[in-house]
């Protein structure tokens, strides 16, 4: 069993059988790009039902929190990823012994795998020794390591490969080729003749010229003709074929399982700091956000949304950050403004936030104090579906009520543009139900609509998008606070279009 | 081994598309005019251009490719030192002396690298085992190439008087002794493995075989069971034959045998490239002595004097000539023309002046081509001739009016302006013909004021010949002692003489007799 984990507290924690599969509100958020992105590169570590599953506690997330505080530590990083791709290493050598046929190869590349693991976890050793380490997760890794590193079986395994790894090195041959026949006996090799070629040449090697060389082609394999020559040296170097023999039935098991259990988890921590790295700069910051499950006013300062942001950030293109905060009793965003101005983005960065925290992950922004939720749920425009006979209304009413049905007062529930497909008068009277429902449960919202009249209800707060003043046509992207004022868009299109009173009456010749 | 007979002590690297770089695709004069053309930085095409070099670089080559290339990149490459020009104008003395021993010299190089050409060619494998081939064939011609060489050495060494042939055959003798010949064709003899090959190994990554090492084979091990009991080392010897049919058997022997093979086909390889770069360098040496010569013998069959000039330091500034003349327009006249007299001692500025087709455009050519000829050692058109050195020749010549393109005329003069900007320093020379007049008077002498300003001030050394009178009176006026004036003469009669005369900018540039004359004899 192992003896300690580095995402959960308890060792005895691990993904629940519902993280196997992406929660519902997953693409309405566009986490399943975020997700994608973090594990790109990662495959082989199986990290996605450890990013399906947020965590229920403030302690669980103030463990992982603490980690990636302690990784802020660069040397720590860099002792990490050695790790990593020392275990990978180790694991290619291995998939190599299994593919090779020749029995003397494949013993060979296991004591090169093995080698690998005990160099590997004595550097990750010696490399944690000195280091200053206040997360409970990585001190009990330093204590574990200490330990095993230490233990009888260990070290023994350490002497032996040195012992291997010499003997082997000893064997020298000499192979005679005449036309197609091959004689091979014991010899030192040398390199005198050579010099002896170079030093004949001398007066004509002075240029610094790009030396002639043939490319051969490097591949662990062996042909025929090697492996008959492989064979003959063995004839030749009994004692030590056989001892890489025995080595390699003695030491089958020789995979710690905590070990095994570290590698694959803390790659959590080291693909989502490779993906934060790869964003952050000046002007998208990252921070561990400060996590309550009491307090309901959130804040976030300059968040935006890390899947914009992984889409534009190789391209150049800046990513608008926003800001956001509730005070006092208010707990529901009602935002409005023109279309494409960067409406939904805000409500996918509040949900995108909530979540990642709960995850224990460092989030998008310069600070940022969240909630402790237990579910997420999205409402986002569906296309229509034709085996769907119900109407579009219908449909919306449908979901809305499935939710109701089952949030708690500690759930968020993000809304973007709802009964679009009704007469307005529909829309505000359906709007307000639901609003009022929210109201009553007092939960976190996001609600996304084009009715101004939505943002006066009590507990809302109205944010608006908005749009470059003198150009109406460049979005500013910004969501700001502030009441809803659905006519400086017209207004500036007038403008642009000089159909503004001043502008009308400059036109007009008198 | 290096020629060194274009420098003291450095090897010439031809600039543009001469030497194939490593390894050789493919040979210089596969290359097409054009495209030899287009390698040219575009500032060198237009002193091509603008000085008519192409007359020339024909006159030195007498119709072979090979001399006309290589005279293009000499001249182009002028140096700029005083030593150097020195250096060569000896060796060029010791070629109109000895021209028969050069071109057979010459002959020498062209075999070698000929024959080197029919065992590299594009065919030739690039595995380790067939370069070890074909270098061990290459180098046993190259070494009787040398020792040919070495013959004429010794044979015709004596009346060379030159720093840079005695030199030459001097290292030619101590370099390559009977003894020195006699071990290179020894290990040739062992290299080419003749007993197969004795290679010693050792365990690699996954107990692959690895450091493939070759070594002398010395003894070739018992054959016989007999042999085998009787060998003093009777420790287990194993063998294997490679079935006839094994092809992958036998690529995989190839494979261990290339890997050993590595490190001498290097060095085989290194010194045939090496001595097939010497002759190359030589052949390109000896072609731009043979080139001056041509030059020189064209000259005087035209009945023009020729001389070697008198190369002043950098900075030092000097143009004094006697009987100047334009080689190329003679050459393309096949007569004899009027040369001039010019003396300007300690001038950065000579400023041209005068009547239209009074010889002003010949007079500058005459100029830019004389210092470019002395800058590369050769023999110039001239009675007498001397001027400090160059640190680059460059030209600025109105072109022909472009009907397309009138109106960027202007914009297409700053243009070029600007890229001779670029490759300018302290004691480079600009030669401008009737530059910046594609605007009116006013602005174009404005534009050249300002320019010959600034380069004067940056020590540049100017020819220009203008009509913008403005400009030039401008000048005139402010009664600089490093400035020259001169003029295109005209007789009071009207009658150009196509001399070049000491004198003031005058306000009207002649156009008036070209006027009547065409219109009066018509």
């Amino acid at each position: 069993m192992s003896r300690f984990s580095i995402l959960y507290a308890n060792p005895d924690m691990a993904v629940s059988r519902e993280a196997l599969k992406e929660p519902a509100f997953f693409s309405d958020l566009h986490l399943d790009q975020v997700v994608d992105a973090v594990i790109a590169g990662y495959e082989e570590y199986d990290l996605k039902p450890f990013f399906y599953e947020s965590l229920k506690s403030c302690d669980a997330i103030a463990y992982r929190q603490e980690i990636v505080r302690d990784l802020g530590n660069t040397r720590l990083l860099e002792a990490l990823k050695s790790f990593s791709l020392g275990m990978q290493t180790m694991r290619t050598h291995l998939a190599q012994a299994k593919k090779l046929h020749n029995f003397s190869q494949k013993r060979r590349w296991f004591l090169d795998a093995v080698a690998v693991y005990c160099e590997t976890i004595e550097r990750l050793g010696n490399d944690l020794a000195d280091l200053d380490l206040a997360s409970r997760g990585f001190q009990a890794l330093r204590e574990f390591l200490n330990e095993y590193s230490h233990s009888p079986g260990f070290t023994s395994l350490v002497a032996e490969i040195a012992q291997l790894d010499a003997e082997l090195s000893g064997v020298t041959y000499c192979l005679h080729i005449q036309g197609n026949k091959i004689t091979v006996r014991k010899s030192k090799s040398s390199q005198d003749y050579i010099r002896e070629v170079e030093h004949t040449f001398k007066g004509f090697l002075q240029d610094p010229v790009q030396p002639f060389q043939e490319r051969f082609p490097e591949y662990p394999e062996m042909n025929h003709v090697e492996a008959k020559v492989l064979d003959l040296v063995a004839l030749q170097y009994p004692e030590v074929f056989s001892h890489l023999s025995a080595f390699h039935e003695k030491n089958l098991n020789y995979l710690d399982e905590t070990v095994a259990r570290f590698d694959r988890e803390v790659h959590f921590y080291l693909a989502y700091l490779d993906l934060v790295a790869r964003i952050k700069n000046e002007n998208l910051p990252f921070c561990i956000p400060e996590v309550s499950d009491t307090e309901k006013e959130v804040e976030s300062r300059e968040g935006f949304d890390l899947a914009l942001a992984i889409r534009l950030s190789p391209q150049g293109i800046p990513v608008v950050t926003n800001d956001f905060y509730l005070e006092g009793r208010e707990r529901i965003f009602v935002i409005t403004g023109p279309n494409q101005g960067g409406k939904t983005t805000f409500a996918r960065v509040f949900g995108q936030l909530h979540f990642l925290a709960g995850l224990g992950c460092p989030v998008p922004g310069r600070t940022a104090r969240l909630y402790l939720f237990d579910r997420i749920f999205t409402h986002f425009e569906r296309e229509e579906s034709l085996g769907n006979l119900r109407s579009k209304l219908e449909d919306d009413l449908l979901r809305i009520h499935s939710i109701f049905t089952t949030c708690t007062p500690r759930s968020i529930i993000i809304i973007n543009e709802m009964f679009t497909s009704t007469t307005v008068q529909d829309a505000l009277y359906l709007g307000r139900k639901v609003l009022e429902q929210a109201i009553q449960l007092d939960l976190l919202c996001i609600y996304v609509t084009f009715l101004d009249e939505l943002t006066m209800l009590e507990k809302t707060v109205s944010m608006v998008s908005t749009v470059a003043p003198d150009n109406p046509d460049v979005r500013t992207y910004r969501v700001v606070r502030r009441p809803a004022d659905g006519l400086s868009y017209a207004i500036a299109i007038a403008r642009k279009k000089r159909v503004t009173y001043e502008a009308i009456l400059e036109r007009i010749p008198s | 081994m290096k020629p060194h007979l274009l420098f003291r002590n450095r090897d010439f690297c031809p600039a543009w598309g001469m030497l194939p770089k490593y390894p050789q695709p493919t040979r210089w004069r596969d290359r097409e005019y054009e495209e030899q053309w287009a390698l040219l930085p575009h500032v060198l095409r237009m002193v091509t251009q603008d000085l008519e070099l192409d007359i020339l670089f024909k006159s030195m080559a007498q119709g072979d490719r090979y001399l006309y290339e290589v005279a293009k990149n000499v001249v182009l490459l002028s140096v700029p030192d005083t030593g150097t020009i020195l250096y060569r104008q000896d060796i060029l003395r010791d070629c109109i002396r000895n021209t028969k021993v050069v071109r057979e010299i010459y002959g020498i190089c062209d075999e070698s690298i000929e024959g080197y050409f029919k065992e590299f060619t594009w065919y030739t494998g690039k595995s380790a085992d067939s370069v070890r081939g074909t270098s061990i064939r290459a180098l046993t011609l190259f070494i009787g190439k040398l020792v040919l060489l070495r013959k004429v050495a010794e044979d015709h060494g004596g009346t060379f008087e030159s720093e840079g042939f005695r030199e030459f055959f001097a290292m030619l003798k101590r370099e390559l002794t009977d003894e020195y010949i006699v071990s290179l064709n020894a290990i040739l003899g062992e290299l080419s493995l003749p007993a197969g090959a004795c290679i010693t190994a050792e365990l690699g990554k996954g107990n692959k075989g690895t450091n493939y090492t070759l070594q002398r084979c010395r003894e070739i091990p018992p054959q016989t069971w007999i042999a085998r009991v009787l060998s003093i080392d009777p420790s287990a010897q194993y063998s294997f034959t490679i079935a006839d049919r094994d092809t992958t058997g036998f690529r995989a022997l190839a494979e261990m045998r290339g890997k050993s093979l590595n490190p001498v086909s290097r060095i085989l390889h290194q010194a045939t490239d090496h001595i097939f770069r010497f002759f190359t360098s030589l052949k390109i040496e000896l072609a731009f002595y043979l080139g001056c010569v041509h030059l020189r013998e064209e000259l005087m069959r035209l009945g023009e004097p020729v001389c070697f000039p008198v190369p002043r330091e950098p900075g030092n500034r000097t143009l004094t000539s006697k009987g100047l003349y334009d080689a190329c327009m003679a050459l393309q006249k096949n007569q004899a023309i009027i040369g001039n007299d010019v003396n300007a001692e300690g001038k950065d500025l000579v400023l041209i002046t005068g009547a239209n087709r009074g010889g002003k455009s010949t007079f500058l050519r005459s100029v830019g081509l004389a210092q470019l000829l002395m800058q590369c050692g050769s023999c110039v058109p001239a009675e007498s001739f001397s001027a400090d050195v160059c640190r680059g020749v460059f030209t600025h010549f109105r072109r022909e009016e472009d009907h397309e393109m009138r109106s960027g005329k202007l914009d297409e003069e700053l243009t070029r302006m600007s890229e001779i900007i670029d490759h300018l320093s302290p004691d480079s020379m600009v030669l401008f013909n009737e530059s910046f007049a594609a605007t009116n008077e006013r602005e174009g002498s404005e534009i050249s004021r300002q320019i010959v300003c600034a380069l004067l001030k940056k020590r540049v050394k100017i020819i220009f010949v203008t009509h913008l009178h403005e400009f030039s009176r401008g000048l005139f006026e402010r009664n600089m002692g490093n400035a020259s004036f001169l003029r295109a003469e005209r007789k009071p009669d009207g009658e150009r003489t196509f001399k070049i005369k000491e004198g003031e900018p005058l306000q009207t540039s002649f156009g008036k007799d070209l006027y009547h004359r065409i219109f009066c004899e018509s």
